[in-house]
């Protein structure tokens, strides 16, 4: 199986080298997402909880665009039939998958949050390391378990861009909970008691919760 | 294909133990539980907002239940279980937002309240139902229709219980809350009265989801006695002649 989902991320990640069009159009679209909000709370620094938040809902507001894209190329070309002749375990698409999903993401961390430093955040980084890149990583892991689960769930519906979002962003919310409350004291001046552990606790089990669900469950979505 | 009784058996019993729990029930509410001291005679709505959101939270869950049986047999009757019961659960969900806004209008002053992690976990779930049916419709074959509707019902089921847990960590407990401890500071008498209540709604989702899929076991069998019929050829009776079906 592993080595069936590696190919499967090889071929995904090529194809991502590429077109380039899921992690590039992730980065900007973030990058307009944090001039929305600028103008939108009308600040030009923020701290605290209101950073955190914006943070991650525009990570949240990106992935969905990854989440939309990531059975694109199987769809335009009905690869996906040929794919399911190949004799090998169906989890495999869906850890391949979900592993892409996880590299995109990963990726447009890596422009994103120091983008966000630049525009948006008042006391800086330099504070929030080492734990914003592990808490970032942790929660990438559930975003990538529940996009890659709703992407094929989406697969064969009609109206495929509205059910992506209205389906991933509720399912994304107690991640949303658990990572901007622990990013929120990193990013505070004078930050007050810190809850990191069972925030990440939490995602951990999040993570592993909807990992183990859309395993059991994904062999039914890819039956014919 | 021999005609399945059209009404579901017990249907009849079924309905008049609910009327009566609910009368009962009712009736327990407004003349036997003590007014609130507090809150008056708005804290009453609390013996139908708070049944409604148990069962409908449980027959979420159940719908799940039902879905990972659908998956496991491949029998398109859970299926259709699992669709009714999430679906009452939506229409029951509506209720349970209107009668807890309403409440918390009266008794905190306004429609919504954020630091209520019950509501605001309820708000979530419900959101998240709401797509069951779009995704379903928008998918037209009906065998992958099912598996995929079963899917979303397993995974949104799971989800149910970790979103509790995350919205209760995340806010802080600033109102008392009347179910909070379970019921645990609740007089006797409003006690009583709430698991009657909690019971006969219990029992009321019970009854809707009976009709329900007998309503659509009858227009399924319609569907199937037309079909024969039109393809009939005229002067012939149907190769297969249905029974007449039985009325209760």
């Amino acid at each position: 199986m592993i080595p069936a989902a590696w190919a499967m991320l090889r071929k995904d990640l090529r194809i991502e080298l590429r077109t380039r069009e899921s992690a590039p159009a992730m980065i900007l679209f973030s990058l307009t997402v944090f001039v929305l909000f600028h103008f939108g709370v009308r600040r030009d620094e923020i701290d605290g909880a209101l950073a955190s938040g914006v943070l991650w809902v525009t990570v949240l507001l990106a992935a969905v665009l990854g989440v939309n894209r990531l059975f694109a190329s199987e769809r335009e070309g009905r690869a996906l039939d040929g794919i399911l002749l190949a004799p090998v375990d169906r989890t495999a698409v869906y850890l391949a998958k979900a592993a892409a999903l996880f590299l995109y993401l990963v990726v447009l961390e890596v422009v994103a949050v120091p983008a966000f430093a630049i525009l948006l955040l008042g006391p800086g980084l330099g504070g929030a390391l080492p734990e914003l890149p592990l808490i970032l990583l942790v929660a990438d892991v559930g975003l990538a378990a529940v996009g890659a689960l709703v992407a094929a769930l989406a697969a064969e519906a009609r109206a495929r861009d509205v059910v992506v979002p209205l389906l991933v962003l509720p399912l994304y919310v107690p991640l949303l909970i658990a990572a901007a409350r622990a990013t929120e004291p990193l990013l505070t001046p004078h930050p007050g008691p810190h809850g990191l552990a069972k925030w990440l606790g939490f995602t951990g089990v999040y993570d592993t919760v909807f990992l183990l669900v859309a395993v059991a469950v994904f062999d039914y979505l890819l039956e014919d | 294909m021999a005609a399945k009784p059209l009404f579901g058996r017990g249907l009849r019993l079924l309905s008049v133990i609910t009327a009566i729990t609910l009368l009962t029930g009712f009736a327990l509410v407004f003349f036997y539980a003590p007014l609130d001291a507090d809150q008056g005679v708005i804290q009453k709505i609390f013996y139908v907002h708070v049944p409604l959101a148990i069962v409908s939270l449980c027959g979420f869950v159940a719908g799940g239940l039902m879905a990972i049986q659908q998956l496991r047999t491949r029998d398109r009757a859970w299926d259709m279980r699992s669709y009714v019961a999430i679906h009452l659960s939506i229409v029951f969900g509506v209720a349970v937002l209107i009668t807890g806004s309403l409440w918390a209008k009266r008794s905190w002053g306004h429609w919504w309240v954020w630091d209520e992690p019950v509501l605001v976990s309820y708000l979530i779930v419900f959101l998240l139902y709401c797509c069951y049916q779009p995704l379903r419709f928008s998918i037209s074959d009906p065998d992958r229709q099912s598996r995929y509707a079963s899917v979303f019902a397993i995974a949104a089921g799971a989800f149910v219980p970790i979103n509790f847990v995350a919205v209760r960590l995340a806010v802080q407990h600033v109102h008392p809350r009347v179910l909070s401890e379970t019921g645990g500071h609740l007089p006797g008498k409003m006690m009583l009265a709430f698991y009657v209540t909690l019971l006969g709604v219990a029992l009321l989702f019970a009854t809707l989801w009976k009709l329900e899929l007998t309503s659509k076991n009858a227009s399924e069998q319609l569907r199937r006695l037309r079909r024969s019929f039109e393809e009939t050829p005229p002067g012939e009776l149907p190769a297969e002649a249905p029974e007449p079906v039985g009325v209760g």
